[in-house]
């Protein structure tokens, strides 16, 4: 029997009535997650009013409604200020607006970050296997045993001591909180990778003689992504709470600029005469987890039946 | 044994971040008008701090290994005083926490597994998520909010709660410490409770479906013996290694929870260190969470190996 193989047959897509059936299979199933939709919709409904933040928001957030303030904030409902004003007199809804753009931005920023590294570090470790595999490894023990939050103080407090606390903008809280949590992912990806490379379709991949970057990026990674997609979105909502924690306690987002963290970060000595300054950002904060982490439950129902 | 080279490599990328901080150990003098630059040579000096990074490390790594971390220059004292100093309050406050959230944690993820898919099922897993998603330090204000500042009158009593320190008074009252510790240990619990029960629950399920709960079900055995007797045993065992990994976890949450709520513990005075860039103090207390993070690392291993039979440990 001889049969030619042809380069390229191998990875010829899966017939297209069942790659239909498959992806029909996951919407299904996520659908039946109702709260998953709900989250969803939610976090497209929050993503929205962050992305056009500025022609929704009824003033500017830095803006000092001087008319009205008086030096305590200003209640809801009063002077047309919807959710009222901060102990400085600028609009809590307009600052909960542009918070959310950075909140959002810093988390999907740094989620972005960490996946990258997480799989690259994972593919070449699970990849090459060996000496290779156990020194990136050691790596991700260091980090993984360090906890995350003193490291991320510690790391934010430096970069704050070495310029000054302004330095402390979005670029680097990202790149702090992306270079220091990528290890769960690169664990993640070099598990997969494990099992993946022992399959035939990578055996064949080989001998077709494809290059080895071909190899994990086309044929390997594809395989693995479905657990990924379901921890970069946990960690959408982790990054949220870190950021929020970092820009609360003063080593985040730094002030004038707005973070759901640092508004809170005065409202406790005002919370006799201003609750609503220190419920409101709280209140978005727990909103937005609550329904990634639906969402993220809801994907891996749909994705991967069998994880839990 | 892993755990020896594990912890070198963490100590030399600590070291290494922290020799990053501008002024280094040296910091709070260089304010200081009356310390000219030729004192601060001589301090350097001194200290061995014009030395090359990696002797540096290797003279720390010495003094580590005979029980010192060094000065602290934030508080004028030995680091390992220091930290000692505030261990019994970090120690009371997670013990209390570890303690609550063990009991309500695991008898949640019980009650819930026992009917799944009911309402009590439902009510539990719903918690769970608030749990898991609340902003640690939002939940404190708020608690803060609702009994300390303005406290809760309910049946004709009004009654608020300490929101900041761990007494009133200088001299020990029972009842006090009690009052001050109830805010921090629900904020500190909230989280633990949250995950350990959706960790048992899960565990739970799992266990139920094995063959030999069919077996002591077809036995004709009641429903509720067959759960408490057969099945919680197994069901805990993967529950005590996530616990244990967890613990560390609760040394370093304790940090916000401290700093909001003006606890005198470990976790206080690591946040009081970093905007003074007191170097020995930083350094000591991460080794210290580290150290505690691999130790439970191993821990989890030895009880699960220990508590299921089926696993090896080698």
């Amino acid at each position: 029997m001889a049969t030619t193989l042809v380069p390229g047959a191998l990875t010829a897509p899966v017939p297209d009535d069942e790659f239909r059936l498959e992806r029909h299979g996951v919407w299904k199933r996520f659908r039946k997650h109702r709260l998953a939709l709900v989250g969803a919709v939610v976090i497209i409904l929050i993503a929205l009013v962050a992305i056009f933040a500025k022609f929704l928001a009824p003033a500017d957030p830095n803006y000092i409604d001087q008319v009205n303030w008086q030096g305590t904030p200003l209640a809801p409902g009063v002077a047309h200020h919807v959710l009222g004003t901060d102990e400085n007199g600028r609009d809590l809804l307009s600052r909960l607006m542009f918070g959310a753009q950075i909140s959002l931005t810093v988390a999907f920023s740094a989620v972005l970050m960490e996946l990258t590294i997480g799989t690259i570090v994972g593919a070449i470790a699970g990849y090459y296997g060996g000496w290779t595999d156990y020194a990136l490894m050691r790596l991700t023990d260091v980090f993984l045993s360090i906890p995350l939050l003193p490291l991320l103080l510690v790391l934010t407090a430096i970069v704050a001591a070495s310029s000054n606390k302004a330095a402390l903008g979005f670029g680097v809280i990202v790149v702090i909180i992306g270079g220091t949590s990528w290890p769960a992912v690169a664990r993640l990806v070099r598990a997969s990778f494990l099992s993946l490379r022992e399959k035939e379709f990578c055996e064949a991949a080989r001998a077709l003689g494809n290059r080895d970057g071909r190899i994990i990026f086309r044929h390997l990674l594809p395989n693995a992504v479905a657990p990924l997609i379901v921890q970069g979105t946990l960690e959408i909502a982790n990054v949220i709470i870190l950021e929020s924690t970092l820009s609360f306690l003063g080593f985040g987002i730094q002030p004038p600029t707005a973070s759901w963290g640092n508004m809170l970060a005065n409202a406790e000595s005002n919370m006799a005469i201003a609750p609503w300054v220190a419920i409101f950002p709280g209140l978005c904060i727990l909103v937005t987890v609550l329904a990634i982490n639906y969402l993220g439950d809801g994907l891996r129902d749909a994705l991967d039946p069998n994880m839990k | 044994m892993e755990a020896i080279p594990l912890l070198l490599l963490i100590s030399i990328i600590l070291y290494w971040i922290l020799s990053n901080a501008p002024g280094g150990p040296l910091a709070p003098y260089l304010q200081n008008p009356h310390i000219t630059a030729a004192d601060i040579a001589r301090l350097k000096h001194n200290f061995g701090l014009d030395q090359p990074l990696p002797i540096r490390y290797l003279r720390w790594l010495g003094m580590v290994v005979q029980g010192h971390l060094g000065y602290s220059t934030s508080n004028s004292e030995d680091v390992v005083t220091a930290i000692v100093e505030r261990m019994p309050a970090t120690l009371l406050l997670m013990g209390c926490s570890f303690v609550l959230s063990l009991i309500i944690g695991v008898a949640f993820g019980i009650f819930a597994a026992v009917r799944p898919y009911s309402t009590g099922d439902y009510l539990v897993t719903t918690f769970a998520f608030f749990g898991q998603s609340m902003p640690v330090f939002w939940f404190a204000l708020m608690l803060q909010l609702a009994f300390a500042v303005s406290g809760v009158t309910a049946f004709g009593y009004h009654f608020a709660l300490p929101s900041a320190g761990i007494s009133s008074s200088d001299t020990f009252d029972l009842g006090d410490r009690a009052q001050h510790l109830v805010l921090p240990v629900i904020v500190l619990s909230l989280l633990y409770i949250a995950t350990w029960s959706r960790f048992t629950r899960s565990s739970m399920l799992e266990v139920v479906r094995t063959d030999y709960m069919r077996t002591a079900a077809a036995k004709g055995l009641d429903r509720m013996q067959i759960i408490f007797r057969h099945g919680l045993k197994n069901a805990l065992i993967p529950v005590v290694t996530i616990i244990a990994l967890s613990l560390p976890g609760l040394v370093a949450g304790a940090v916000v929870t401290e700093t909001i709520f003006a606890w005198p513990g470990m976790g206080r005075l690591f946040f009081n260190a970093l905007g003074q860039q007191d170097f020995s103090l930083l350094m000591g207390y991460l080794m210290m969470v580290s150290v505690l993070v691999v130790f439970f690392n191993i821990l989890a291993d030895v009880a699960y190996a220990w508590l299921d039979p089926r696993v090896k440990y080698n």
